[in-house]
């Protein structure tokens, strides 16, 4: 019967039916992911187990339980946590020391980013192609505004602190590691053998060594190579030294990025008599750079999270903010609440970006096939 | 007919336009600038120095140190050398780095395993501690967890687990091993058994390949290892003491005490590590395509079989080198240290340079080492990738 | 065929019997009251076009996907949940996969005789002397040694054939064993699973490759939406189709 000749015409053919009910909807799906067998039902209910341990009592001490007004920790009676210096101290945890009717300057530099990175992360969008030489003007923009003179009132680095500091040493990093990544990865590259020799010496003792030892390499070791007479900022020299770091990190990167230009690239590139550095600018770079972006964004990321090491060489980041108000006796013993804070704002800014690298890796590796 | 043309002399135009003499020139350029570029640091260090009356040189290492060291592997006293404090310092370095690897490889790999299981419940935990864990500066972490330890009760008021562990602000004190007479026969014997069980193994499967029957090597093997150590520990009248911790006044008798500095500092380089190592297993093992277990399956393999000679060995292939360089960032990364205070290598070295005055000499010391580190971390994986490439055409 | 041959073939036991097979992916209702009883030493083709269940069907067989509604049974041993009998069945069922999966880091050699030494507990050299003979059936015995990144498509393709044949099956499916080779390699695999035909295994095959139809099934089946719209013998099938859900399908594939 089940192997004789047999037909359905199209009007015969079987309608669709629903799954049988222990497979599908609410029941389905528990069993499936919940429960799929004895060693899942242990750990689901573990996982639950852990939750109902941890959520309740968190929600409390960080919420129901918590006080959110006071000048001072006495203030604070409840069990929970004490969040009353947030109100007082958030401008120091923003802006440092920064003059605080100056602030605004800050603030608008932070909002000026955004239309300077944004034609450079989407290159698609309308007027990139303009805004891009805002982008190339934004770094003086913002040191003018930082820092001052010319009509706006100096702030003198020292004054740099909070997140501020954290965000102003993390981008500068970034940005001037850019050019100077882009040479050590040609150099490395190069078939001039001083020049890859020397490429690759850099490369490897800035990857190598721990930040903490080029940090202090800039408070203390700096001053000690340059003229007696010349003296530069601690912050400008903490920038100089974590441009090397990052530039070291960059170069892999884009080293990455010129690895996947297809190698039919270089040659139509060569055939058509572009020398070297037509090739490079016209042709090889502008895809590398494209396709290294995500790796550019997690570099960035972990430059990022390494600049609270400049708390090691007193300078006031977000996080020594935190410690010497912990010390202050008005808010004596606060420390975990300013640390969750903390945690809070680095874990949404990177969670973010690195969100963003992501999605930006998919969309690159689908336009490829 | 012989052509008279330009004698194929020397003309200053051909260096300009053969791409061989331009890159030399071009080289020799760029080493004089170098050059140049030292020179100039090289005097106005030779300057600084002489200005502030120092003697450049490593001859400082002999001199006293005149600081102690509260967590130590080896003798040192603050009549001890600035070398020595530097030798104890990088010990502290290695210890937690080892101490770290080790857990944060359990970690990694349980919680990257753990999240390729297809329970939503734990998969949405563990993707929530990497996450977190991922996007917060180790910095933090490590102070986060420093502060939550020595937040803990005073000595007087330990926090006891059973009756033999103590958690207080000044660190977690726990028995230690007294090792009586005899125990040496345990630990001769706990090497024999492991010895034989490799012998075993071999021998195992060596008949595998000739006759074809499997053996049954890790529960004989467990046995091996464990039940000739047990008779012996057991004849010998248990020669294992614990010094367990026990209360005075105002303090404990006994037992030894682990610094909430170490404590922090592994748990921290642990967990942080632990994250980014469960994505590489992951991602390792997501890797294989399916078709590989699905052929194994169709063949026959259950699925530990398969998972042990098809999909692990191919895995691990894809792991290996992202592994290592997280290890070499844990290590790093342990230079941390010197923010809550456990003496490591730049700590130490921190202290010598402020009581000495050598500074470059400190920082070059620094990285010297480091460095080392790095490039023997390199060299190794190197030689792991090319030693275990697939072969292809 | 008289009417007695058909009595006694209609009485010789099945190698493959399924009954009132339904299958679903989520939502989905991909497999539809399959009714299929398959005789030993039969050939049947499968085709139909994409997304009709036919990969799904022959995966159902050897439990690389699980069936929610109605029973398989396999040279006797029904397919259940009880892991003895899937090891059982996956013993004596062979696949052919359209993407070879190929063990890279084996050599041609190790990938034939991994099966053999780890399930059947055959002695290694026995396994490798068994490898070879076959390796030497499929046409390529040099390449014992080599991996397969250093083979092209068909010889790899040759040596998952002769892997799943050292388990000494007594089924093999093949899931559209030639689909992913260029075009000059079809020839070398097809010409190995006509040999194979030719010495009584039985076979399911999902293919396109209607030469090789007609050349040795006994029997072809025609899948649409999830169930089987046409069955009959490779003559009657592509001369005479019954049903319009098959003369389409025909019409497009059989126009050039």
């Amino acid at each position: 019967m089940t192997s004789q000749p047999f037909f359905r015409q199209q009007s015969e053919l079987l309608p669709e039916r629903a799954p049988p009910a222990a497979t599908i909807g609410v029941v389905g799906w528990l069993r499936a992911n919940l429960f799929s067998g004895w060693l899942s039902t242990v750990l689901t209910l573990a996982g639950l187990y852990v939750l109902w341990l941890i959520i309740p009592n968190l929600l409390d001490w960080a919420f129901f339980d918590a006080d959110f007004t006071g000048d001072d920790r006495f203030a604070c009676t409840s069990s929970g946590a004490c969040w009353a210096w947030f109100d007082q101290r958030i401008d120091q945890f923003l802006y440092g020391f920064y003059p605080s009717e100056q602030t605004w300057r800050v603030n608008i530099a932070l909002l000026l980013l955004i239309p300077a990175l944004a034609p450079v992360l989407f290159d698609k969008m309308p007027g990139a192609k303009r805004l891009r030489w805002f982008s190339l003007a934004y770094p003086f923009v913002a040191t003018f505004l930082l820092i001052g003179g010319f009509g706006l009132e100096e702030v003198p680095t020292n004054k740099f602190g909070g997140f501020m500091l954290n965000v102003t040493v993390g981008l500068a990093g970034i940005v001037l590691s850019l050019p100077i990544g882009i040479v050590l990865a040609l150099g490395r590259r190069s078939r001039m053998p001083i020049v890859r020799a020397l490429s690759v010496a850099f490369i490897e003792v800035f990857r190598g060594v721990p930040l903490i030892t080029l940090l202090f390499v800039a408070a203390i070791l700096l001053p000690i190579f340059l003229p007696p007479s010349f003296s530069l900022d601690l912050v400008i020299r903490v920038i100089v030294v974590v441009t090397a770091f990052a530039s070291a990190y960059m170069a892999e990167v884009i080293r990455g990025g010129l690895q996947a230009v297809p190698r039919g690239q270089y040659e139509a590139a060569a055939a058509l008599g572009l020398g070297y550095w037509k090739m490079m600018g016209l042709v090889v770079l502008p895809q590398a750079l494209k396709i290294s972006i995500p790796g550019i964004v997690n570099t960035f990321i972990g430059l990022f999270k390494d600049t609270t090491l400049v708390i090691v060489i007193g300078l006031f980041d977000v996080l020594n903010i935190g410690r010497t108000m912990v010390s202050n006796p008005d808010w004596l013993g606060l420390a975990v609440e300013t640390q969750v804070f903390i945690s809070i704002f680095f874990f949404v800014v990177c969670f973010s970006m690195s969100r963003y690298s992501v999605h930006l890796e998919q969309r690159l590796d689908t336009t490829k096939r | 007919m012989a052509v008279a043309g330009a004698p194929a002399g020397f003309e200053l135009r051909r260096i300009w336009s053969d791409e061989r003499a331009r890159s030399a020139l071009f080289q020799i350029l760029v080493v004089l600038g170098l050059a140049l570029l030292v020179a100039f640091f090289v005097a106005n260090t030779i300057a600084n120095l002489q200005a502030r009356g120092l003697d450049p040189g490593f001859g400082f290492f002999s001199d006293q140190a005149f600081f102690d060291i509260n967590q130590k592997l080896i003798d040192y006293s603050s009549q001890s050398t600035f070398g020595r404090a530097l030798v104890v310092g990088l010990l502290n370095t290695l210890l937690v780095s080892a101490l770290g690897i080790i857990a944060a490889t359990v970690i990694g790999f349980v919680a990257g395993i753990l999240r390729l299981s297809n329970n939503w419940l734990i998969g949405r935990l563990i993707g929530v501690y990497v996450e977190f864990t991922r996007n917060v500066p180790v910095l933090l972490q490590i102070i986060f967890w420093w502060s939550i330890l020595t937040g803990l009760p005073k000595v007087a008021d330990s926090l006891s687990i059973g009756s033999a562990l103590f958690l207080n602000n000044r660190g977690v004190r726990m028995p230690a091993p007294i090792l009586e007479n005899g125990f040496g026969w345990v630990a001769i014997f706990f090497v024999l058994g492991i010895v034989a069980a490799l012998i075993v193994g071999r021998w195992a499967h060596r008949r595998h390949m000739a006759t074809g029957q499997p053996f049954p090597m890790l529960w004989v093997g467990l046995g091996l290892v464990i039940v000739p150590t047990l008779i012996v520990y057991f004849a010998l009248g248990q020669p294992l003491d614990w010094d367990v911790p026990e209360r005075t006044r105002f303090n404990f008798r006994g037992g030894f005490n682990v610094t909430p500095e170490l404590v922090a500092l592994w748990w921290a380089l642990a967990t942080y590590t632990g994250a980014f190592i469960s994505e590489i297993v992951r991602a390792g093992i997501l890797s294989v395509s399916k078709g590989q277990s699905e052929a194994a399956h169709a063949l026959g393999l259950r699925p530990g079989l398969t998972m042990r000679k098809i999909i692990i060995p191919q895995a691990l292939r894809v792991i290996i080198p992202p592994l290592t360089s997280q290890y070499l960032n844990l290590t790093k990364n342990s230079s941390l240290a010197i923010a809550i205070g456990y003496q490591d290598f730049v700590s130490i070295g921190n202290t010598v340079l402020n009581q000495s005055g050598q500074a470059i000499e400190v920082v070059a010391i620094w990285m010297v080492v480091y460095l080392s580190l790095s490039l023997g971390t390199s060299a190794f994986m190197n030689w792991y990738n090319s030693h275990i490439a697939l072969v292809e055409r | 065929m008289s009417t007695e041959q058909d009595q006694v073939a209609a009485d010789a036991k099945p190698m493959i019997d399924i009954v009132g097979l339904n299958k679903w992916f989520g939502p989905f209702h991909v497999l539809r009251d399959i009714n299929l009883s398959v005789a030993p030493q039969e050939r049947i083709v499968i085709c139909g076009p994409s997304g009709s269940g036919k990969s799904t069907l022959i995966r159902c067989i050897n439990r690389l996907e699980e069936h929610q509604e109605g029973s398989i049974v396999v040279d006797g041993t029904e397919l259940t949940h009880d892991l003895k009998n899937i090891d059982a069945i996956r013993r004596e069922v062979g696949m052919v996969f359209q993407q070879f999966n190929l063990f890279p880091h084996l050599t041609v050699l190790e990938n034939c005789t991994l099966g053999p030494i780890w399930v059947r507990k055959t002695p290694k050299n026995e396994a490798e002397k068994i490898a070879m003979e076959l390796l030497e059936r499929v046409k390529i015995p040099e390449q014992a040694d080599k991996y397969p990144g250093q083979l092209s498509g068909g010889q790899q393709q040759r040596v998952a054939i002769a892997r799943s044949l050292c388990m000494k099956p007594n089924i093999m499916l093949f899931d559209e064993p030639t689909s992913a080779l260029d075009p000059e390699m079809i020839k070398e695999v097809l010409d190995v699973m006509v040999d194979l035909a030719q010495t009584g295994m039985t076979m399911l095959v999902v293919t396109h490759e209607m030469g090789f139809a007609s050349q040795v099934a006994d029997r072809v089946i025609f899948m649409d939406a999830g169930q089987i719209v046409e069955q009959n013998t490779p003559d009657e099938f592509f001369n005479n189709p019954q049903s319009d859900r098959t003369k389409l399908f025909l019409s497009q594939i059989l126009s050039h």
